[in-house]
Parts: structure tokens; C-alpha cells; sequence
């Protein structure tokens, strides 16, 4: 790892002002950045530490639904989320490990948005709403690609607001190194539609599957699901998986999501 | 009944203590006064030629105190490999020179090319950055077949085809085992693969050198599983410093699994740069590293064949395998795919005509080498598999089978087509222990109740045997050994009468403080906590081989055994003299030597205080003092053997394979500690399931490792596997040791992979995917599905 600068702001002003900084990077659970700075694939000149903001920690309901503040690590979702959205808990719950769950962050999963997180596909399929310290950003605007966010340079995620669905389950296949989705799927039912959001599968990042969500708005049961199949073309391939192996596993999930919603 | 902390208890593991509390002294945990740190440059080329190394730039660095690269030990010996093995015509193997640090070509991605120390870690790697390499990338040799078959690319030079050697065991029975095949009523055909692990030991590799400029004498402290070994391969081999003036510690490790058997070139290279500095240079390897540079585990490629009649009677079985050595010879790579592999293809059956051919192939790859188990579990694997494949195409009892082909306990001992002789065994016992205790009469209702909840269950047998305690000096000496496997024990009783017990065998968590304890207090009837087991320090120990193949107990523990019986016979001349009575009637129990018939007796304390306090003492006959050494070479292996059975569920709609249910019948010949062999059956199990269902190390085309760490490389949790079914109640001791034993560190990982292979094939064919005869390990869920999609 090479040398670098901490802060540690109090206050979002302060932070944002930091990210202003020549070579300043956001350091939220660090559960993606440290490992890349040991391995000294990042190095960062200034680090500026978002787990110490009051305003972006927490878990409450809203106008938006559910907030939880962006620096509020997994497993206080996990607890403080079950009463309210038990899917969402449910898939902050099964996140890594408990040393991770301690330390990554809602807001460090999204700004990264690794192709094989959980949360991208809670926010996606939740039709969430991301705040920032400038704006807010609808999910299906948010997650533009393969690691890839509508964040500016510098902006900063404050805050996620899920609007909380009738029946909702999230159903992750582990890939069987790293533990992360193989693929993972959330179906989310609302009173007027259902949305389906995959992660881990696809090349291009998170993604919905529309053809599902028509025939699940119709119909919310799996025998709905009858004779779809999601298409191999975007799908990855590596030694975990075969496209053909993750459109399979789509559809799987899908429909045991579906079961198991409530 | 054990006698309390004697044999047969299951005596808690006393170095538990340190461990788990923190304060096990690990090599890290050492640091030496003006100690400076070593970095490793390694090829991110599988394959090149090396042009130039400018380290110019890099030596102006701040904290730079030096930086070594091939050429400067260009003049080193090379690092032996520890057998030499003939091919089929005659000729003597290949092998090429293993250098400190690659020379002229880099080999593998991760071979070592240039070293810089630093006053810190950081430094060294900040300077790292600036060395520049040119390196011209060659074209990378991956894959065995094309290795063979292109003569024009060459991982050396000097080796076309890049064959180390073509080996036939035993090749006088060829034509014979032909022509069984050519007249047999039925031949079962299996190609597969022994899949290619990395052995993931807890604790990386590390090395500090200390060269003392007072004294010329080098120390090496280093994660070693043998250090004797590496002391003699470093002196004698690779920098000719005389073995006295040579010390190797390997203080607390942990875990090896064969990894830490072998010399590695950093070893050397921070002793030489010690000495160039004159001060101790440490180097600590990344995780990262590991994986890259540690010598991997197994890589065949077998085709096996196995011929029978139609009631399944086993005639002659032959197998053609392709193993991988990688880039250079690691020092067990050439003994691992042959004497421990072809000589144990005979399994627990009396099959009559074996052949084994077995060609070892560079390619631009990490080495490989032994791995927990090394050579036996390839052949378990191949034996096991196909005998299934051969029940399924008769449909014939895959346990009925594997009984009328046993050897049988009146046939002992036995010799095999293979060249060994086993001892002892019986091997219908553990098989009906397994049975029992996996309660196989119960399987039909538990896969109905799978069934109820979607799953697939199947159940697989693996009836496996091995040899270890390794090994008889002349024996493998006729086969090619450049060593010695021999083993020693000093048992030093202090004044004061506790005792200093200086081993050769090396504890890396195999509990080694705890049962040698429990033997000498056995023994010598005085506490286990009076005794203090030495081992780790080549100026403490005899010279001892180390800690592999399952040998400590059956080799060192019999030396120790013999260094007792020293003891006692000494304390008995002893004892004579003090109770003025003849040699012949002293008698000595529960630490007491008495003479018979009377109430005259002297405790063992009493005897080792006169020893040393020689007041009243036989001087004019007897030495004082009371110490002996005991060195022992064993007769034959050892060959313990078992019963698997394995249940899985398998997911049809996503692949995924859990296993259920999982029971060990094994014979391990007499146990010293029934809690320490459950935990050593229940760790090799754990590994087998690994290499079974998750672990794979895959290089792609360009001979870039694709799992270089566990983001990619997956090890077994404790959630991937079930509570084991550990019996060790069969017992045939051992014939050739007094203590009976057999061995029992490596059972798990060579009995369990073709039982948990079994029993996936069993579960797809109750599924009505008869299609598929076998699947390669790992068997992960995408290529379960794969199969099932057909």
C-alpha cells in the first residue's frame, strides 16, 4: 500500500469539501478499496473517511418508504430493516461475513457497483431512490454499467430510499469462492407492479428482466413464469459459469423468488 | 482402559494452548536486531526469455540496500529433485537446473527473477516497482498433450517434448497385462482428470537468514516441515556450506500439507543476502504469492482401464497417465506421480496383473508436488471410479463387488503386482463397520425423503488403502532416492527426573507435543506433564527426515520408542546396582524398577538423580547420566486402509451438489490418541470434499493462473461440509513396529474423493441421467448442470 492522507469528516460539508481535493477517493466500509490499495492496484492520495457522518447513518422510515443512510453498515440493515422490508434485511443478512457486514456499507456497495453485489438488486428491483449530496437519482437512471454509476466526480451518495414492496424476496446463488452472486435475484411485488432485478449474471452490471415483471404483474406465481427464459447473449462467463449456466439460474431464482416472496 | 495421559487417551493437544491463545511463535513473529526485508520480483510471463534486468534506478531508492537477480547465483548449485526415476528404456530422468532465481528464462508465472532488500517492507516494494525487466514474453506451454506433442516448444531448452520421463511399473508385466485385456469378457474404459490443487497451508511460506560474520555460521529460520532435510539440501546441494555451519529452525508452523516439505529458492536467497549485508533479511510471502510460487498439488491425467469377467471379478487392470511437474522439479515431483502412485494400483483387491505407465511433463506452471495424500489419492481416485463404472455397466453391487475382490486376512501378507507387500489388513471389517455406521439399511427411506424435497440423493463407497510410514532406506534407495527415510529421537532424562524429548519429526499441527507425551509417560510410568517434546531446531534435534507421508508415529515414534527402551534398560543396570541385586531381577513397571519377589524398589526419579548425582554408582561399568538416541529405519510401509461412504443431495435444476452424510471405517492399526486421529480423518475428509466438489487451480491459455486467490479458488467452509463419521475400532497392527501403528494424516484426503464422485453419478442416475458416467472434479454446480443438460 502506498501512503496517503486521512481524513475523517464530521459533516457533509466538510466531506465534500475534502472530495474536492487533488487525489482525494471516498472511503466508505473499504471493503473493496483497502484490499485494492494493498494489492497497490489503487492509490489514492487522500482518503476521505464517510463512517463518521451522523446524517448518513441509520435506518428510518420516511416519505421515500425506507431511508437508510448510506454509511450505515450491512448488518445494522440487516437488524434495523427486518420490521419494516424483511427481503432487504434478509439480503443485507447474507452479505460476506460478519467482519464484513460490520464494515461495508449500503453506499460503498452502490457508488461501487460491483456486477456481482446484493444491493444493486434490491435498489433496482425496490425502484429506490439514491440521494447524493447534490441530487437524487431514480434506480433505473443510477446504475449505468459494469462498475459504472450516474455519480459526478466527487458526489457523494447520502442516503437510499426504498419504497417497500407487498411481498419481496431476494435469492442469491453463490458463486463458490468469493461467496458473492453467482447470480442473485430480487422480485419485488407493488401494488401496481412487480420488478425484477438480476445481479451477478450480466456483463453490463445489474439489470431488470421486463419480460418477467409483464408476466408477473399479470400473475404473481411461478407458473407464470412458465416458458419464459432470459436470453445468453449478456450473460458472463468465467470458470464459475458458463451464459448458458446463468440465464439457467436466472430463471431458477426467479421463480423460487417468486415462492418464496412474502 | 488408557492409562490417564498415557496411549489411548484422548489427551486434549497441549500446544492447543499457545495457539489458540495468540502466542504460537511463528516465523513472522520473529524478528532479529537489524533485521532488513526481502521482496520478491516474479514473472507475470508464464514463459521468457530474460534480456536484461536494469536494477539501477530501483538500488537508488531510499532504504534500497541491495537487489540480487539470477546472475548472481548463476554459480549456486541447483535445487535437487529427491528421486531418480528411470523411464521405461533405461534412461535416467530429466532434470533440468532449478536455479535460486530464474536465469537466462522465466518459466512461470511467479518465478522469482530478482530479490530486493530494504530496511522496510514498503521500500523494498516501492523500489520493486522501479526494477525493470525485459523480459521477451515465448509462447506459454499449458497444456500436457500439446506439450508432448510439440517438440518445437520447450520449457527447457534441453528437454524436447518436454517429457522428464516415460515410467512403466512394472514394465515386465506389460505383454502380460495386454493380453489379460485382449482376452478379458469385459474392460471398463475411464478417462479423467485428478484435478490440480494449491495447498493453502494458514500460514505462507516465510524465511529469515541470519549469517553471524563472527562465527561464519548461517541460521535459517523458516516454515519447513522437515528441517534436517532442508539443511541438507541447502549445504549439500545448492550453496555448499558445510552442514555444521548451517542451522535450520522451523519453529511453530502452520500446516503444510506436503507444501512445506520442499526447499524453495527463497530460502537461499536471504541466507546469501544476509551474508552480502551481514545483516538478517526477512521475507514474508503475500497470500498472493502463495498461490502463485507454494508447489501445487496432483494434475493427472489418467486413462484406466479395468478388465473383468462378468460376475465382476477383477483380471488386470492398466492405466496411461500424464502428470504435471510444471516448471522445474519441486524435490518429491518425480517420486509423488510413480513410487507413491503405480505402486499402490493394486488398491485393497487382488486384481493379478497391474500396469501403470505414468509420463511427467514440464510445462510453464508452478511446480507440483506432493499434497496431503500425494500419489495415493490419484490412485485411489482412478481405482475407486472406475470399479464403480465397471458395477454400474454390469449393473452389478458396487459393496458385493469390491468383497469378492478384496484380499483376503488369511492372504497376509501379501504381495501385490505392484511391489509392495502388505502386512496386515482386513478390509471386509471396515467395510462392515461402514455399512453400520452409515446406516446404509436406512439410505432407501432417506433418498424417498430427498425426493420429497426435490433432491437427488445418491450414496458412493471409496474401499481405500495406502502406504505410508514412509519408508524403508533400501528399499526406495533400489528405486531411486537420493535420501535416506529413516528417523531419530533422543530421549534426555534431565536430573531432576522429567525429560527432554528431542525428535526428528516436525509438528505443523499434527499434535506431535501431545501424543509423543503421551507415549513416554506411557512408558516410562511418570506424568505426560513431566515430559517436553523438542522438535523444529537442527541444534537441538537428531537428525531426523521430517513430516510427511503419514511417517511420524510409525518412524519417529518407533525411534522414540527405541530411545525408551534404552532408557529403561540403563535404568535397570542402574537400578541393580543400588538395590544390590542382579541385572536380571530388576523389574521394571508404573515407574518403578523393583526386584522381583521383594518390596525393593527405586523410583525412575530416584534413578535419574543417582545418573547424574553418581555418588553411589556403578562408574567402573556404566556411564553416568542418562540420555539415549535411537535412530530407526522401518522394515516396510505401513498400510492402513478404510471404508468411505458418501450420501449427496443434489439440486437437478441449479447443480449444486451438498454433501449429506459421510462415514469413515478406517484401520489405522493401534491409536496413541483417539481425539487427535478423528481430527486428522476429519481435516483429510474435509480436503477430499474440497478437491472434490470446489478446488481447482486453472491456468488459461497464456499460462495465467486464473485462481490466484480465493475470490477465484474455492476452499472448503465449514458449511460445505457435514458432521464426519469417524471409526477407527478395526484394528490390524502393524506387524513390522511395536507400537502397531499404521499412520493416519493423509486418510481422509485420499479415501474420500471418489466416494463423494460416486455417490454424485449414483445421485444424477436415480435421477434417470443415466447419460453420465462421470463428471471431473471439481464437480461444481455449473458443470453438474452442464452434465444434466447433456
Amino acid at each position: 500500500m502506498h501512503n496517503f492522507e486521512f481524513v475523517k469528516p464530521t459533516t457533509l460539508a466538510e466531506a465534500v469539501k475534502a472530495m474536492s481535493t487533488e487525489g482525494a477517493q471516498a472511503l466508505s466500509g473499504g471493503q473493496t478499496l483497502t484490499p485494492t490499495m494493498k494489492q497497490r492496484l489503487a492509490a489514492p492520495e487522500v482518503l476521505v473517511s464517510l463512517t463518521a457522518i451522523p446524517e448518513m447513518k441509520g435506518v428510518c422510515t420516511g416519505a421515500g418508504g425506507l431511508h437508510i443512510g448510506a454509511a450505515t453498515p450491512h448488518a445494522v440493515v440487516a437488524r434495523d430493516a427486518r420490521a419494516h422490508y424483511p427481503a432487504l434485511a434478509a439480503l443485507a443478512g447474507g452479505i460476506g461475513d460478519p467482519a464484513v457486514r460490520n464494515r461495508g456499507t449500503i453506499g460503498g456497495s452502490i457508488a461501487n457497483n460491483d456486477p456481482a453485489a446484493c444491493y444493486p438488486a434490491a435498489v433496482l428491483a425496490s425502484g429506490a431512490t439514491v440521494v447524493t449530496n447534490t441530487r437524487k437519482i431514480k434506480a433505473d437512471d443510477y446504475f449505468t454499467g459494469l462498475f459504472e454509476t450516474a455519480l459526478e466526480e466527487g458526489e457523494i451518495v447520502t442516503e437510499v430510499q426504498f419504497p417497500i414492496p407487498e411481498k419481496a424476496a431476494y435469492l442469491k446463488f453463490n458463486q463458490p469462492a468469493s461467496r458473492f452472486a453467482l447470480t442473485g435475484v430480487f422480485v419485488a411485488k407493488y401494488k401496481d407492479a412487480v420488478r425484477v432485478a438480476v445481479t451477478g449474471a450480466s456483463d453490463g452490471g445489474v439489470f431488470r428482466w421486463a419480460e418477467a415483471e409483464a408476466a408477473l404483474t399479470k400473475s404473481f406465481d411461478v407458473s407464470a413464469l412458465e416458458g419464459l427464459s432470459y436470453p445468453t447473449d449478456s450473460m458472463m462467463s468465467d470458470l464459475h459459469g458458463t451464459p448458458e449456466y446463468r440465464a439457467n439460474l436466472i430463471k431458477v431464482l426467479t421463480k423460487r423468488a417468486v415462492a418464496a416472496a412474502h | 482402559m488408557p492409562k490417564d495421559g498415557g496411549i489411548g487417551a484422548s489427551t486434549k493437544r497441549r500446544e492447543d494452548v499457545r495457539f489458540l491463545t495468540g502466542k504460537g511463535r511463528y516465523t513472522d513473529d520473529i524478528n532479529l536486531r537489524g533485521q532488513a526485508i526481502a521482496y520478491f520480483l516474479r514473472s507475470d510471463q508464464a514463459h521468457g526469455k530474460i534480456n536484461k534486468i536494469d536494477t539501477a534506478e530501483a538500488l537508488q531508492m531510499p532504504g534500497v540496500l541491495a537487489i540480487m537477480t539470477g546472475e548472481d547465483f548463476a554459480a549456486m548449485g541447483g535445487n535437487p529433485a529427491g528421486w531418480l526415476v528411470q523411464s521405461r528404456g533405461g534412461e535416467t530422468m530429466k532434470e533440468p537446473k532449478r536455479p535460486v532465481l530464474a536465469h537466462g528464462k522465466v518459466r512461470h508465472v511467479g518465478d522469482a527473477y530478482a530479490v530486493v532488500i530494504a530496511e522496510t517492507y514498503q521500500q523494498a516494494r516501492d523500489a520493486a516497482e522501479m526494477v525493470e525487466a525485459d523480459i521477451t514474453p515465448l509462447p506459454a506451454i499449458v497444456d500436457m498433450a500439446q506439450a508432448v506433442a510439440d517438440a518445437s516448444n520447450r520449457v527447457h531448452d534441453e528437454i524436447e517434448n518436454n517429457v522428464c520421463f516415460d515410467w512403466g511399473w512394472i514394465e515386465d508385466n506389460r505383454a502380460a497385462v495386454d493380453a489379460a485385456f485382449d482376452a478379458a469378457p469385459h474392460v471398463t474404459t475411464l478417462e479423467l482428470i485428478n484435478n490440480r490443487l494449491i495447498p493453502n497451508a494458514m500460514e505462507p511460506r516465510a524465511s529469515i537468514g541470519d549469517f553471524d560474520p563472527g562465527t561464519g555460521d548461517y541460521k535459517l529460520y523458516t516454515t519447513s516441515q522437515n528441517p534436517h532435510l532442508t539443511r541438507l539440501l541447502i549445504a549439500a546441494f545448492v550453496m555448499g556450506i558445510p552442514e555444521n555451519k548451517l542451522t535450520v529452525v522451523a519453529p511453530d508452523v502452520g500446516g503444510g500439507f506436503g507444501s512445506k516439505i520442499y526447499h524453495y529458492g527463497e530460502e537461499a536467497a536471504v541466507l546469501a543476502a544476509s551474508k552480502l549485508l551481514n545483516r538478517p533479511v526477512k521475507w514474508v510471502a503475500e497470500r498472493s504469492e502463495s498461490f502463485l510460487s507454494d508447489a501445487h498439488g496432483r494434475d493427472h491425467v489418467t486413462k484406466i482401464q479395468l478388465a473383468s469377467d462378468l460376475e465382476g471379478n477383477f483380471l488386470a487392470l492398466r492405466t496411461e497417465t500424464l502428470a504435471n511437474v510444471g516448471a522445474y522439479l519441486s524435490n518429491f515431483a518425480t517420486v509423488t506421480p510413480t513410487f507413491l502412485h503405480g505402486t499402490l494400483m493394486a488398491g485393497p483387491y487382488k486384481t493379478p496383473l497391474v500396469y501403470v505407465n505414468v509420463k511427467a511433463v514440464f510445462t510453464n506452471t508452478a511446480p507440483v508436488d506432493a499434497y496431503r495424500g500425494a500419489g495415493r489419492p490419484e490412485a485411489t481416485y482412478s481405482i475407486e471410479r472406475v470399479v464403480d463404472k465397471l458395477c454400474r455397466e454390469l449393473g452389478l453391487d458396487p459393496i458385493a463387488v469390491r468383497r469378492k475382490n478384496f484380499i483376503q486376512p488369511d492372504q497376509f501378507p501379501y504381495t501385490t503386482p505392484v511391489g509392495l507387500v502388505y502386512d496386515t489388513g482386513n478390509y471386509d471389517a471396515t467395510l462392515d463397520k461402514m455399512i453400520e455406521l452409515g446406516d446404509l439399511a436406512g439410505f432407501n427411506a432417506r433418498r424417498a425423503q430427498s425426493e420429497k424435497n426435490g433432491k437427488l440423493r445418491g450414496i458412493g463407497f471409496s474401499t481405500w488403502i495406502e502406504a505410508c510410514g514412509i519408508a524403508p532406506s533400501a528399499l526406495v534407495g533400489a528405486l531411486g532416492a537420493r535420501v535416506g527415510l529413516f528417523d531419530a529421537a533422543t530421549v534426555r532424562v534431565n536430573a531432576t527426573g522429567n525429560i527432554s524429548v528431542m525428535v526428528g519429526a516436525h509438528s505443523h499441527g499434527q499434535g506431535h507435543e501431545t501424543v509423543f507425551a503421551q507415549i513416554v509417560s506411557d512408558k516410562l510410568g511418570i506424568p505426560a506433564e513431566s515430559v517436553e517434546i523438542v522438535h523444529g531446531d537442527t541444534s537441538k534435534i537428531p537428525f531426523g527426515m521430517g513430516t510427511y507421508g503419514s511417517r511420524s508415529l510409525a518412524v519417529c515414534g518407533t525411534a522414540m520408542t527405541k530411545a525408551v527402551d534404552k532408557i529403561i534398560a540403563k535404568g535397570r543396570k542402574i537400578a541393580a546396582h543400588m538395590l544390590e541385586a542382579a541385572e536380571e531381577d530388576i523389574s521394571f513397571e508404573d515407574g518403578k524398577f523393583s526386584v522381583a519377589g521383594t518390596d525393593k524398589a527405586k523410583t525412575f526419579g530416584e534413578i535419574a538423580f543417582s545418573a547424574y548425582v553418581p555418588h553411589n554408582y556403578p562408574l567402573e561399568t556404566l556411564e553416568p547420566g542418562l540420555e539415549e538416541t535411537a535412530f530407526y529405519d522401518p522394515a516396510n510401509f505401513t498400510y492402513p486402509a478404510g471404508a468411505y461412504a458418501c450420501e449427496v443431495e443434489i439440486d437437478a435444476e441449479t447443480g449444486r451438489v451438498e454433501v449429506a452424510r459421510f462415514t469413515c471405517a478406517d484401520d489405522f492399526g493401534n491409536v496413541m490418541n483417539p481425539m487427535i486421529v478423528e481430527g486428522q480423518v476429519h481435516g483429510g475428509v474435509v480436503q477430499g470434499i474440497g478437491q472434490a466438489l470446489l478446488e481447482a487451480a486453472a491456468y488459461d491459455e497464456n499460462g495465467q493462473l486464473l485462481t490466484g486467490s480465493y475470490m477465484d479458488y474455492a476452499m472448503p467452509r465449514a458449511d460445505d461440509v457435514p458432521m464426519v463419521t469417524v471409526d477407527h475400532s478395526c484394528i490390524t497392527p502393524c506387524t513390522h513396529n511395536p507400537l502397531g501403528v499404521k499412520g493416519c494424516g493423509e486418510a481422509g484426503a485420499i479415501g474420500s474423493p471418489p466416494a463423494v464422485i460416486n455417490a454424485v453419478i449414483d445421485a444424477l442416475h436415480s435421477g434417470g441421467h443415466t447419460h453420465i458416467a462421470h463428471i471431473d472434479m471439481p464437480v461444481t454446480p455449473a458443470r453438474v448442470w452442464a452434465a444434466i443438460q447433456g
